[in-house]
């Protein structure tokens, strides 16, 4: 029996993809800069802390990325309230993991950033008298980010496709919406056609734009 | 609550070795098929190097859970049956694959031009260059990324649990249905994922250091 291709009921449904695309963006733009946020705190904390410190900074990175993320999506949203007086819905629970988990990932790149910031502009920076403030906020840290783009623009598009795993807690996000029509219409190798495309064109379109950005930020050498 | 944990424990071990011959099938296979497509995708003709290439971009480029749902639904349209098991283990194959063709990619082109010139020059053939010259240098490179990228393999097996595979993720879930006690299983769950995969990537690290000899 062959299986004939029919979209139109996909594009009867398309809003639950398209609504769903713009929801994955829009959890990973927020967990990325909430993941910013925590790599570049924990980054500075460690470059400057005593033993203690960094044993914990890295025992949280060590096991952020050893464990998968399905289970931390999990152990946020069901483990988590059972032990702590919250209640959050679930995009909220999934932006809290996600954040966390990227954060683990961007402290181990700003990091290796600092430390590949050359010792002359930190030199440089003092001999012109900067504080030690200064000297990070105005040295350090602008080249640090600089150097850090790449990684940090393929960061975020690993994460913009970990935005998936979203839909094991019922975040209506893109692969929910394609389960969503898989299951309502049967129409399986269409959903699934469509839904790669649609990663695929937006993966490589912030590919390409962040790309363009690196070139015009690119680091002097 | 330690009682009830205690009384799992069994269970959740048959879902670990579930967990553990799921990562290992998809190790094996994708390398077996990674490092023939990576060499295809290096010394292949050019229809060859352009279909490598496709297929490993377009793999790479989607969520590892949507290549899953793709194969696990959209299978049996193309009138192929596979067990659950199988699907899970074929999408998270293909997805593994993809990832070894670039290790190899990035081994293979990491080898200085001059000593493919230099095998040349002793009149080495194609077939020799590789096996003797090549090869075993490229392995050096390949290794520390690979055994890195096998804990990614672990880490990925706890998706097929939304397949109704029972492993480790699914037998944890299945324990917290019954008992509700949520934390401390997804704990003990995360510190047993932990264990396998820091062993992965610490065996990584120290591979990493001792074949830091090799210079350009």
């Amino acid at each position: 029996m062959g299986y004939t291709l029919n979209f139109n009921l996909i594009w009867r449904h398309f809003d639950k993809l398209w609504g769903g695309l713009l929801l994955s963006l829009e959890l990973a733009v927020i967990s990325i800069a909430i993941g910013i946020v925590i790599g570049l705190v924990l980054a500075v904390w460690y470059v400057s802390a005593g033993r203690v410190v960094r044993a914990i900074i890295a025992a949280y990175v060590e096991f952020i990325r050893n464990v998968p993320l399905i289970l931390l999506v999990y152990l946020v949203f069901y483990g988590v309230p059972t032990v702590v007086d919250l209640a959050y819905s679930a995009p909220t629970s999934f932006v809290l993991t996600l954040s966390v988990y990227s954060g683990a990932y961007l402290v181990e790149v700003f990091r290796s950033g600092l430390e590949a910031v050359p010792r002359g502009q930190l030199d440089a920076g003092k001999a012109i008298g900067l504080t030690p403030w200064q000297r990070l906020v105005h040295v350090r840290l602008p080249t640090m980010l600089r150097i850090t783009l790449p990684a940090l623009s393929n960061t975020f598009i690993s994460l913009f496709k970990d935005t998936s795993i979203a839909s094991v807690i019922s975040v209506p996000e893109l692969t929910y919406g394609a389960q969503w029509i898989n299951f309502n219409t049967f129409r399986i190798v269409e959903v699934y056609l469509v839904t790669t495309a649609m990663y695929l064109v937006t993966g490589y379109a912030l590919l390409f734009g962040l790309r363009l950005v690196e070139r015009r930020f690119r680091a002097a050498r | 609550m330690l009682s009830q944990i205690l009384y799992a424990l069994p269970f959740l071990a048959q879902g670990f070795a579930v967990t553990l011959w799921v990562s290992l099938l998809v190790v094996v296979l994708s390398l077996i098929a990674g490092v023939a497509l990576g060499v295809g995708l290096v010394y292949g003709p050019a229809p060859l190097r352009w279909a490598v290439r496709i297929f490993s971009d377009t793999i790479r480029g989607i969520p590892i859970l949507v290549l899953m749902f793709f194969v696990y639904y959209g299978l049996p349209a193309a009138a192929l049956h596979l067990q659950s098991f199988w699907a899970a283990v074929l999408a998270l194959t293909l997805f593994k694959t993809a990832q070894v063709v670039e290790y190899v990619r990035g081994a293979v082109g990491s080898i200085p031009k001059g000593q493919s010139e230099a095998a040349m020059a002793i009149g080495l053939t194609f077939r020799q260059r590789l096996t003797s010259v090549i090869f075993p240098q490229a392995f050096r490179r390949f290794l520390p990324p690979w055994i890195n990228g096998v804990t990614d393999a672990v880490k990925g097996s706890a998706l097929v649990s939304l397949l109704g595979i029972t492993d480790l993720m699914q037998a944890i879930n299945q324990v917290i249905g019954r008992t509700y006690e949520a934390m401390p299983l997804y704990i003990l769950g995360a510190l047993i994922y932990f264990a396998v995969n820091y062993a992965l990537s610490y065996a990584s690290r120290r591979l990493e250091q001792r074949f830091a000899f090799i210079r350009d």
